[in-house]
This record gives C-alpha cells, sequence and structure tokens, in this order.
C-alpha cells in the first residue's frame, strides 16, 4: 500500500507543453506512472511523445481519458485559476507544484478545493512518490525504493537527502510526500499523519520540519493523541536568524514563535525521537524498525 | 518586502485613512524646512525596516524647527539593528487622547487574514499578546466573501463607545483592509490609533509588509523598494534570481533548496563552525547562477572556506560542475572550496571537475566537516 497515489492514479499534467511540465511529465512515464492526458490551452488535438493526448481544458481531459488526480506545472501568475480548473473539473487529488504563488491567492483557492471534496497537494512543493508504483511531481525516481517508511516533508531537496540516506541504509518507502513550504497550502502535515497510520504497510514515519509558523507542534500533539507507529522528526533552522524568510515563504521566525528550539522541544514533550542531523535520522529508524 | 513608513501612509491615505503625512528629509536642513513649513511641534521618524525604532532612540519630539534639525543630525547616519538610517519622517505631532492597535495578517493557523485589534495601543502588540492576550479582540475574515460592514463595526466597538469614534474607527478598518487587499499584503496595522482631545480618530503610524509572490502582479507597489534600506550582497543576489541571507560565520555555503540550505548551515555549526550565509541557488540552475552566487560569497572578507552542497534531482549536477569550473577562471578566489555532489548526472559532474583538477565528494556530512576545518585553517 502506499498512500494518496498508487497504480490506480490517472494523471493529467497541467502544463504539459511547458518547459518543467514536458520535461517532468517524460520522467513520471519513465517511472511508471500512468500520465492519461495533458493541458495546454490552445494546443488541444496535439499528442505529447507520440502517445498523450494533449486537450485543450481539464474538464475535457477528464471526459475523454477518465483522469483521476493532476499536476500543474504553471507560471504562479495562472496557478491559482489551474488549481479551481482542476476541483472544477472534478479531479479527486490535486498537486501544485509551481513556486511563487501569491499567499492571498491560496485564501480563495484551499476552501473552494477543499468544498469540492479534493485534495489539494501543495504549491510550491516537489509532490510525492509512492516508490515502486507512481510518482507525480519531481522528486526523483531512484533516489529511494520499495520499504517501509513513510515520509513526509516541507523540503524537496532535504528530502532527497534524507531518503538516499535510508536507500544507503538498505531501508526504503511506501510514500514520500512534500507538503512544500509556504504559509498556506492543501495537505497539512497531520493529513499526512492520518493517512500512514492508516496504510497498513507504513511501519514507521519520518517527518521532516523547518522554522516558522506551528505546524510541526500541531502534528507533535496530533502524533501523542493519535499515532501508534514510531515517529522520527527533524527540524531544519536551528541557526537561522529571527525576522527573516528563509527561501521558502513560510520559513520565517516572527516575533520569536517558530524556532527550531521550540518544534524540538515540542517534538521531545510528545514523544517523538529527533534526528540532530539528517544523517541520525537513520539510526532512529533502524531503532524504530 | 518591507516598505517604509511613509510609504505605508501614503498607501493608507490613498484608501481615504486620515493619517498626518509630514515629509520625508535626508539632511537635518530639510528637517529644519520641513518642520518649519508643517508649523507647531514634531515627530523625527527614523526611516528604516525594523521594529523597534522608538526603543532604539530612532523617533524623537521636536517642538521647534530648530529642534528637528537638530533631533534628524543625531538620528540620520544612526545604526539601528545593523541598519543605517538615510530618511527621517517629520509628521506633526497629534494631542493623544487614547492610544488603539488595529491590524491584520495573513494567518497561516487560520488560512484567512485575520484581525487583532486592542484599546492597548501605542505599545508593542507581540508584547500584549504574550502577557495580556484577553486585551486582544481576533477576527478570523472569511476570504470567500470578504470583510463584512457589521464585523467592522463589531471591532471598532472593541475600541470606543462614543458612536462617531466607533464610526470612523469601522471606516478607517474596512479602508485599511483595502490597502492590506489591494497592496498584495502579509500585513498592514496602524500604532497607534489615536483620538484627540477633539475626539477626531487618527492614524499616527502606518506599517505594511507586502508578500514577495504578489510583486509580479504588483509593479506600482515593487517600485516603492528602496534597495538602500537593505544589505548590497542581498539585492545582487535576488537582481541574479538567487535567495541569500547573509550572517557572521566563515562559512560560505551554496545549496540548492531552501530545506537543504537550512540543514547544511546547521550541520555546520553541529562540526563546530559557523555558516556566513543561506544561499538558495533554486532549482533549475544554470551555471551563470552558480558565477554569480560564487561572486557574492567571495565578496564577504569573512568567508575562509566555501562549501558547495548540492543534491541533484531538477537541477543537474553537471551545470553547477561547470558553473564552479567557469566561475573559477573568471574569479579569483582566494579560499578552499570544497564540493559535494551527489543525484542527476553525478558521474559527468565528478568527471568535469576532475579535468579542472577539484575533487569531489558524495557525502554531506563529511564534506561539511572538511570544510569547517579548512574555515579553521586546519589542513585535512
Amino acid at each position: 500500500m502506499s498512500i494518496f497515489i498508487d497504480q490506480s492514479t490517472k494523471l493529467v499534467v497541467q502544463g504539459i507543453t511547458g518547459r518543467d511540465g514536458s520535461f517532468h511529465a517524460k520522467q513520471m512515464m519513465e517511472y511508471g506512472t500512468d500520465v492519461v492526458a495533458g493541458v495546454t490551452p490552445g494546443k488541444g488535438g496535439q499528442m505529447f511523445e507520440g502517445r498523450v493526448p494533449i486537450f485543450n481544458t481539464v474538464e475535457e481531459a477528464v471526459r475523454e481519458t477518465g483522469a483521476n488526480s493532476s499536476v500543474i506545472y504553471v507560471p504562479p501568475a495562472f496557478a491559482a485559476d489551474a488549481m479551481f480548473e482542476a476541483a472544477d473539473a472534478g479531479i479527486a487529488f490535486i498537486v501544485c507544484i509551481t513556486e511563487g504563488v501569491p499567499v492571498l491567492d491560496m485564501t480563495r483557492v484551499r476552501p473552494y478545493v477543499l468544498d469540492k471534496g479534493a485534495r489539494l497537494l501543495g504549491p510550491n512543493c516537489p509532490g510525492l512518490l509512492s516508490a515502486g508504483k507512481s510518482k507525480v511531481g519531481i522528486i526523483p525516481g531512484h533516489i529511494t525504493q520499495p520499504g517501509p517508511v513513510g515520509l513526509v516533508s516541507k523540503s524537496g531537496t532535504l528530502t532527497y537527502e534524507v531518503v538516499y540516506k535510508l536507500k544507503g541504509a538498505g531501508i526504503g518507502t511506501t510514500t514520500c510526500v512534500g507538503i512544500g513550504g509556504d504559509p498556506i497550502n492543501g495537505t497539512s502535515f497531520i493529513d499526512c499523519l492520518a493517512a500512514f497510520e492508516a496504510d497498513p504497510d507504513t511501519k514507521a514515519i519520518v517527518m521532516l520540519g523547518e522554522i516558522g509558523g506551528n505546524d510541526e507542534q500541531n502534528a507533535a500533539e496530533y502524533i501523542k493523541q493519535h499515532v501508534t507507529k514510531p515517529v522520527v522528526g527533524f527540524i531544519a533552522g536551528q541557526t537561522a536568524p529571527p525576522g527573516r524568510r528563509m527561501g521558502h515563504a513560510g520559513a520565517i521566525i516572527s516575533g520569536g514563535a517558530g524556532t527550531a528550539e521550540e518544534k524540538i522541544a515540542s517534538f521531545h514533550a510528545n514523544g517523538i525521537g529527533v534526528a540532530k542531523r539528517p544523517l541520525d535520522v537513520v539510526g532512529l529508524i533502524q531503532e524504530a524498525l | 518586502m518591507n516598505i517604509h513608513e511613509y510609504q505605508a501612509k501614503e498607501l493608507l491615505a490613498a484608501q481615504g485613512v486620515p493619517i498626518p503625512m509630514g515629509e520625508v528629509a535626508t539632511t537635518p536642513e530639510q528637517a529644519e524646512q520641513i518642520a518649519r513649513r508643517l508649523g507647531g511641534a514634531v515627530v523625527v521618524k527614523a526611516q528604516v525596516h525594523v521594529g523597534g525604532r522608538g526603543k532604539a532612540g530612532g523617533v524623537k519630539l521636536a517642538k521647534t524647527p530648530e529642534e528637528a534639525r537638530e533631533k534628524a543630525q543625531a538620528i540620520l547616519g544612526m545604526d539601528i539593528k545593523g541598519l543605517t538610517v538615510e530618511k527621517v519622517l517629520i509628521a506633526p505631532a497629534a494631542d493623544i487622547d487614547t492610544e488603539a492597535y488595529v491590524g491584520i495578517i495573513l494567518d497561516r493557523a487560520s488560512h484567512a487574514p485575520v484581525w487583532m485589534v486592542s484599546a492597548a495601543g501605542g505599545v508593542d502588540i507581540e508584547e500584549v499578546a504574550a502577557t495580556d492576550p484577553d486585551k486582544i479582540t481576533k477576527l478570523r475574515v472569511d476570504p470567500r466573501y470578504g470583510f463584512l460592514p457589521h464585523q467592522a463595526h463589531l471591532l471598532a466597538t472593541k475600541l470606543y463607545s462614543d458612536p462617531k469614534q466607533v464610526r470612523a474607527t469601522a471606516k478607517i478598518l474596512q479602508q485599511l483592509y483595502k490597502a492590506f487587499m489591494e497592496n498584495g499584503a502579509s500585513l498592514a496595522e496602524i500604532n497607534p490609533l489615536i483620538t484627540t482631545p477633539a475626539g477626531e480618530v487618527l492614524a499616527l503610524d502606518a506599517k505594511l509588509s507586502v508578500d514577495d509572490n504578489e510583486l509580479f502582479r504588483l509593479p506600482a507597489v515593487e517600485a516603492l523598494r528602496d534597495e538602500s534600506a537593505e544589505d548590497p550582497a542581498e539585492v545582487t543576489a535576488r537582481n541574479a534570481n538567487l535567495t541569500f541571507i547573509k550572517l557572521d560565520g566563515d562559512v560560505g555555503c551554496i545549496v540548492n533548496g531552501a530545506g537543504l540550505a537550512m540543514a547544511t548551515m546547521d550541520l555546520v555549526k553541529y562540526y563546530g563552525g559557523e555558516p556566513a550565509n543561506f544561499l538558495d541557488i533554486g532549482g533549475s540552475s544554470n551555471p551563470e547562477k552558480v558565477v554569480n552566487a560564487l561572486k557574492i560569497i567571495t565578496g564577504d572578507p569573512n568567508v575562509k572556506a566555501i562549501l558547495f552542497n548540492i543534491f541533484g534531482g531538477i537541477t543537474r549536477t553537471d551545470d553547477v560542475a561547470n558553473g564552479i569550473v567557469t566561475a573559477t577562471k573568471m574569479i579569483d578566489i582566494k579560499v578552499p572550496i570544497v564540493i559535494r555532489l551527489t543525484g542527476t548526472n553525478e558521474e559527468i559532474a565528478v568527471k568535469i571537475l576532475a579535468d579542472a583538477g577539484f575533487t569531489a565528494l558524495t557525502d554531506m556530512d563529511e564534506a561539511v566537516q572538511k570544510a569547517v576545518a579548512l574555515a579553521k585553517g586546519e589542513s585535512q
């Protein structure tokens, strides 16, 4: 098993003819993801790589191919509307890779998508990968293998670093999910923890957080209440100065809140193992398994 | 992006908020002339992008134009939390009866704009929130329907009982909300919102932070950016599409991805070193980005060693390797470079670097330890 995506995922790629969209559509197809359609307004009727039909609208793509998931690679100015469009077309799982989406746009997109009963992952996230089954987004396929660990993270390359180190120790994953580092997004740590708790193949969970906000603290309390599987945590940004946005829009210590110390203390207080270095995740997971 | 107080005041005044404007001076003489023109007492206020200006001595009352010149003389050039004061705002001093706080922020926990108002204004609102949270009224705005008139009225009644002041305040709150939305703000506040002995409600200060992600569609707001109020290296980095934040250490870090960049800084500290910066070269890094990154890092005289930590996903490590080789031919780099590369096109990258005389490591911990040792002048 895995969470959110597997062999039954039928994917439509919004922005399939763009630079990033076309590159990653090919990568996903090589990994084995069932890419059933692409959408680029004005290019309907063409074929991508000779085998994936391109449509003008998501509505048409869903009607013609039965797509149930979508991934969005469009510029920030069009990302909000692309998410609205996917939800309107009845897509159940929407992944938005686009970085730089205005936060005010997300205040409107999030309730809209939820009202339609869809799940949104991102924006500004690397997507997710269910090892050996399907990948949606930009996580490189070769860095992990099927195994018992579920991973949820706010960061892309830090995720790669950790799953690659796990692979080096012979440990694989069920699903790796990057929820993104924006202040308002579709899927939270808690959503992923609940899904991993319910997934019988996931035996242990890795949670990679960072400074800013209190998502990690809320997740820690949730774990104490609702998660029976062992969880290993890591927080990036212990050396970050307050008041400065560390790359991700949400990674900022504001008003003395959202520090790494605060989050690590909250992990400890709720019985979660904390890795001091990315490398230490491996040892803690080995103990947990 | 932060903008100056005088710029925020202009944006609020454009919505109709009653706000004594004043004028900006860059010299003591200008300050005196402005004070003379305004007549009466004035407040001289440092225009820098940090909070706590008052406590740092950056806000002074002046009763006469001559005094305004003296106060401006003292404040201009002053260092407040690492930033030099280049401009002062000369604003008319108001007779204050009561001081309140009104502000709206984009709140991540409630996924929406949230109001905070308090009759305990004029002080640091974070302090009030910490010590006396009951004195703050919060209200979440449903972004689908916007800020409703009765909500503005409700918040105003939390501040005043006089019906005229309540009406005036409700109007100001709606104007502030409009300024918040139209300028893509993540925070907009008036502190203090005052009443005068005559019963008027006035905004005496204004603060607005803009979501950087909004700037592409708000050119008029982007034009308010004052590069002189920022670190020059950070300005250069932004113009090269890099995210750079200067720190005080001596290990220069060049990393792809924000989370890995933070984790790399933390690891430098873990192994006994101090990071000189946060630098994220982003996803699809072409060689030119690497050249720019190296230029910025080598511009910091504190840097004793440079550490590359690249995990190639979308980033092709051969692009980074080409960038390093190109940059080292263009710039005379006097400090040692430690390179860690792994991921997409790693074999090609290692060969490019080897041909140019560099050794690439594949392990992050090993690379960080080596960079820390080199920065301390220890040989490996």
